[in-house]
């Protein structure tokens, strides 16, 4: 953002009094609200995490601090229940297979559509763009009618689920590197053609290398957002055996709960942080390398959340 | 344009065909999959094995389910009347919460975060890659009987006894829901927040409007599109929702569309009824959907 804005910098007294005297102030007021927003959106994750280290079999009265619902509860705990465990390596399972086939069929996706020149690229467009706002629950029952009514070979299970969630993830690489295509401009590949470089070398050589960081980008937001995923995972799931975190939170939660579903849910928490960050500043290396701006910075998340969102 | 075109040029005539893949892939399983709805739905069952037959053939589809369907929806104390009407009024709250949350917070995020930008921005965003199941379960312990919420209204003498947050309350449901979604309301009216030049707001400041007037003549006008972008992305997930409601209000009166629609599909003599609800919604579905692609690519375009 250029300037905070002149209305910001009328003159205003500090500290605790100020505030006490007018919290109503247009300024204080929102600052409330934005702090407040945070703690109403972080809190409950905060207690959640706290629980998953709770002595007791509650996750409502905290009985002190320990490490049994993560290793030492001898069936309880995440190390010592297999079934927990499985449902862990799905959710990795599923996030990985995810990202490995939605990245190439996203990244040609958006250089076709951003050459612009075949017949019907503003439908294919659509269509993306319809798959990426359509409710959860219609792609998933209506996948769910089409391995069982249909498309019977596939049957309910890890490649129906997979398949779902690549439905659900493809427009992601597609929003992201097309956003970029579009700040990059036409000169480095006009440049690459004038030295002489076929179109499929400067692809290789000057326009993938350049898109590296949003490829890079939208890979970990697929990863993480995949992790989360309920509806879909869910309604192809076939039994105990491609059951995921979230469906074994859904679970736990609906009957009886222990703090080893927080522990779960901390892990896959702590899995998403982790690539999240390492998406971040791997990105922003790259980025400078090839002195390109970084989708993740700040500004540019917001451009990318803005094209992904509308204005 | 010109260096499109000239971008253009240089790419071979087999370039469109890098599309090919995702087109395949989004036809098989992402448009055909609409018409295996439509076939069940005017399908049959078979009378032995009791399970749905698609009608593959047009020329043999039979309406009875739909309108079988249909009648359940609009007469009351149909099947399903109580089920849409839930939705409607749950997910018209909900929004409607998440306009009155999100725009203030949205214009704390453009305009006044000042030097701590960042950090509420990367605080803003942290939702997107943390579990909602989780954050569930968090809110199902926090409003427990034994809960910290009800501690908390309990030790301030808000209340007497626990309140029951978690049986089938209409409004922890809609604060449920909102608590879920908000995050796509505050996305687009950021963007545009953001974008409005602060010399718009001098201008009107110097032209001797008060910050009120201000923000009601020249901020709020806009950012209307802004609002109908996020009422519509707010609201399409909401209305395929079911796990909140069965996390956080899992009694019939609160029961939404989405839960008529999963319980019919785990039995197989009801999923004929479970096809012809996913077509309801989504015929219901497509005007807010076309509005927002329209207005998203409108916005795309004028941004080049």
């Amino acid at each position: 953002m250029s300037a905070p804005g002149v209305l910001a910098r009328t003159p205003e007294r500090r500290g605790a009094r100020a505030w006490l005297a007018n919290p109503w102030a247009e300024t204080r007021f929102l600052w409330i609200v934005g702090i407040a927003y945070v703690a109403w959106t972080l809190l409950p994750v905060g207690e959640a995490v706290l629980f998953s280290f709770n002595k007791g079999r509650s996750i409502t009265r905290w009985e002190g601090f320990s490490l049994r619902w993560y290793v030492s509860d001898p069936t309880g705990s995440v190390l010592h229940d297999p079934a927990l465990q499985h449902a862990v390596v799905q959710s990795l399972k599923l996030a990985s297979l995810t990202v490995a086939v939605t990245l190439p069929l996203g990244v040609a996706f958006a250089l076709a559509l951003h050459a612009r020149r075949g017949p019907g690229s503003s439908s294919q467009n659509f269509l993306m763009m319809f798959s990426f706002v359509v409710p959860e629950l219609i792609l998933a029952v209506s996948l769910f009618l089409l391995v069982l009514d249909a498309f019977r070979f596939i049957g309910l299970g890890t490649q129906a689920q997979l398949i779902g969630l690549v439905v659900l993830a493809l427009a992601y690489p597609v929003v992201i590197v097309r956003a970029r295509l579009l700040s990059l401009g036409a000169t480095y590949e006009e440049a690459a053609a004038d030295l002489g470089a076929s179109p499929m070398r400067t692809l290789g050589r000057v326009t993938l290398p350049l898109l590296g960081p949003s490829i890079f980008a939208s890979g970990a937001i697929v990863f993480a957002f995949v992790l989360d995923d309920f509806v879909i995972v869910n309604q192809l799931s076939k039994d105990a055996s491609t059951q995921t975190v979230a469906m074994a939170i859904y679970g736990a939660a609906r009957t009886a709960p222990t703090p080893a579903t927080n522990a779960i849910g901390t892990l896959m928490l702590v899995t998403s942080t982790v690539v999240i960050t390492l998406a971040v500043v791997v990105q922003r290396r790259l980025a400078r390398r090839t002195s390109a701006p970084a989708i993740l910075g700040e500004p540019e998340l917001a451009q990318a959340a803005d094209s992904s969102a509308g204005s | 344009m010109s260096k499109e075109a000239g971008a253009a040029a240089t790419r071979p005539w087999y370039w469109p065909g890098l599309a090919a893949p995702a087109t395949v892939f989004l036809l098989l399983f992402f448009v055909f999959p609409f018409y295996v709805v439509l076939a069940v739905t005017f399908g049959s069952i078979d009378p032995i094995l009791r399970q749905p037959v698609p009608a593959w053939n047009p020329a043999t589809w039979n309406p009875a389910i739909l309108s079988f369907t249909l009648s359940n929806i609009v007469h009351t104390d149909g099947l399903y009347e109580a089920a849409f009407v839930h939705t409607f009024v749950f997910v018209a709250l909900a929004t409607l919460l998440c306009l009155l949350i999100g725009y203030p917070m949205a214009y704390f995020l453009a305009r006044r975060a000042g030097r701590y930008k960042a950090v509420f921005l990367a605080l803003f965003f942290a939702p997107f890659w943390i579990s909602y199941m989780l954050r569930l379960l968090a809110w199902r312990s926090l409003l427990a009987d034994d809960g910290y919420v009800n501690r908390l209204l309990l030790g301030l003498h808000v209340i007497g006894s626990p309140y029951p947050f978690l049986q089938g309350k209409p409004l922890t449901l809609v604060l449920g829901l909102a608590y879920g979604y908000v995050p796509y309301m505050i996305l687009p009216l950021y963007a545009t927040l953001d974008r409005i030049p602060a010399s718009l707001m001098e201008a009107g400041r110097d032209l001797g409007l008060s910050p009120a007037r201000t923000f009601l003549h020249v901020t709020l006008p806009q950012s209307y599109q802004a609002i109908l972008a996020g009422f519509v992305i707010c609201m399409l997930p909401m209305f395929g929702d079911y796990f909140t409601q069965q996390l956080l209000a899992d009694r019939a009166n609160t029961r939404m569309v989405g839960n008529a629609i999963v319980d019919a599909l785990t039995q197989p003599i009801f999923v004929q009824r479970g096809a012809a609800l996913i077509l309801v919604m989504l015929v219901l579905l497509i005007p807010p959907i076309l509005y927002y692609l329209r207005s998203t690519r409108r916005a795309t375009e004028l941004a080049r």
